[in-house]
Formats: structure tokens, C-alpha cells, sequence
């Protein structure tokens, strides 16, 4: 199951609306292992097409080094489908190559870049195998873990981010 | 000549999950058959048909070695190789 929080899953879509039809992508990013999509971080799309998306090259490094000096990882990875379903094309699967993350496709086909629903699902894609899975929808992420005691503040506040 | 060749997720099966690997060569495409003798198998995930993969994208010291020659690109002592699979898809293939 996918947990987002409602401002990342809206920037999403926003996402999707604002380039369609154009494939919008990107990721949000997590602590390494946390499951917590936190930072929404979107990419261009170097193809610029209405069928195919790729992160640039020099973007993709400078993403990624900065995920690696935060411990993070792609969480989510997520682009649009501007004319078909919001189902994994076989390109996508041949090229899913993140099998930690939940790969969420938006379907802008029927309106646009116009207000109105989308399709929004998430799918686990792991040696070519397609698993769609349930995604929930939620105003704020839960807590993290606590914070090992030598790291909590005298603030005495858990909920305080 | 040790280099230093960080490895993406998706090829760590062939480096027992270690993020990094050293391997030795002048070149990229002598480094990728070091990697090769001792990773078995991981050259033909980054190598297809006498060339770098499309989807693969390979760094050296944040450079696209598209860039420096492609698998020719030369390598020196103290190097940083950096692998990184292409983020790319799209509904060009169907469903």
C-alpha cells in the first residue's frame, strides 16, 4: 500500500495537469528504508513527449547525489499517461528499475489540464512483474519513529516536527 | 589503479549489496571487465552489443561518459565512476 500525504499526492497531480500533454515525472523522495514519501521533487522531462519520459542525465547525477548525502531514496516514482490508461506500458516495466519504490502513474486523458479527477494509482514493479497496490490518501504522514534518547530535544513534544 | 564505482540498487545483487565496489582499468571498458571477474554477470546488465546500454548512464567524476568517449573513456587512479539506470518510461509501448 502506498501512504501519501494529501499536499504531495495535490503537487502531483498539479504536476501531471500543469505539463500534460507533455508525460510529467518525478519523484518524492524518503529517508532510505522509511517507506515515507516526504519531498516532492519534480523532474523535467528530457523526452518532452506525450508518450515517453527520461530524467536528464546531468539531473538524474545531481539528483541522486543529493538523495545519497541525505540517506534518502526514491519512494515514489511517479509520470503521467496523457491519452491512455494509467496502467504500466511494457516500456515502463522494461525500464522500472527501483524495485524499493511505488511506481504511481496519473492519467490526464480526460481532462486535461483542466480541473477534474484523475486516475491515481501505484503499482509495484519488480523483475517485470506488475503489482498495483491500494493507495491511501491521508492529511499529514504518522510520526516517525521515535528519535533515539541521546538525539530527543528537551522540547518534550513528539509531534513536533 | 583503483577506482571507485558506486552501484545502484538494482545491481547490488551482484556486489552482496555493497554501494560501492573498487575495480581497476584505463579505460571504462576495461574497468567494466574487472567488475566483470569478480561481479559475474554485471557486465552484461551495463554492456549490450559492443556498447553502454541506452538506459544506462555512467559517470565519471560527474561526467556522462557519453561525453568522454562512451566505454574508451579513460580512467585514472582516484577516479569516481557513478552507475545509474535511467529514470525513463512512458505509454510509447502500450499495455
Amino acid at each position: 500500500m502506498l501512504t501519501i500525504d494529501r499536499t504531495t499526492y495535490d503537487g502531483i497531480v498539479a504536476h501531471a495537469k500543469r505539463d500534460h500533454p507533455v508525460e510529467a515525472c518525478g519523484i518524492v523522495a524518503g529517508p532510505e528504508g522509511s517507506d515515507r514519501p516526504e519531498r516532492l521533487l519534480e523532474m523535467v522531462n528530457a523526452a518532452g513527449s506525450p508518450t515517453f519520459y527520461e530524467f536528464d542525465s546531468t539531473e538524474l547525477l545531481t539528483l541522486y547525489k543529493d538523495l545519497w548525502a541525505r540517506d534518502e531514496e526514491p519512494v515514489v516514482v511517479y509520470h503521467s499517461h496523457t491519452a491512455t490508461e494509467a496502467y504500466p506500458s511494457r516500456t515502463d516495466i522494461g525500464l522500472a528499475n527501483e524495485p524499493g519504490a511505488h511506481y504511481v502513474l496519473v492519467g490526464t486523458r480526460v481532462h486535461g489540464n483542466n480541473a477534474g479527477p484523475v486516475e491515481f494509482r501505484s503499482y509495484r514493479i519488480v523483475d517485470g512483474e506488475v503489482t498495483e497496490e491500494e493507495v491511501t490518501v491521508v492529511d499529514a504522514l504518522p510520526a516517525p519513529p521515535a528519535p533515539c534518547p541521546e538525539n530527543q530535544t528537551s522540547q518534550g513534544n513528539p509531534d513536533a516536527r | 589503479m583503483p577506482v571507485e564505482v558506486r552501484i545502484p540498487t538494482i545491481l547490488r545483487t551482484y556486489t552482496d549489496d555493497r554501494k560501492a565496489v573498487e575495480a581497476n582499468g584505463g579505460s571504462l571498458s576495461d574497468l567494466i571487465d574487472d567488475l566483470e571477474s569478480n561481479h559475474p554477470g554485471i557486465k552484461e546488465r551495463l554492456v549490450e552489443n559492443g556498447d553502454l546500454r541506452r538506459f544506462v548512464n555512467v559517470y565519471v567524476n560527474d561526467e556522462d561518459v557519453r561525453f568522454l568517449g562512451g566505454l574508451e573513456a579513460p580512467l585514472s587512479d582516484g577516479d569516481q565512476v557513478v552507475v545509474l539506470p535511467a529514470v525513463a518510461g512512458g505509454a510509447s509501448g502500450g499495455t
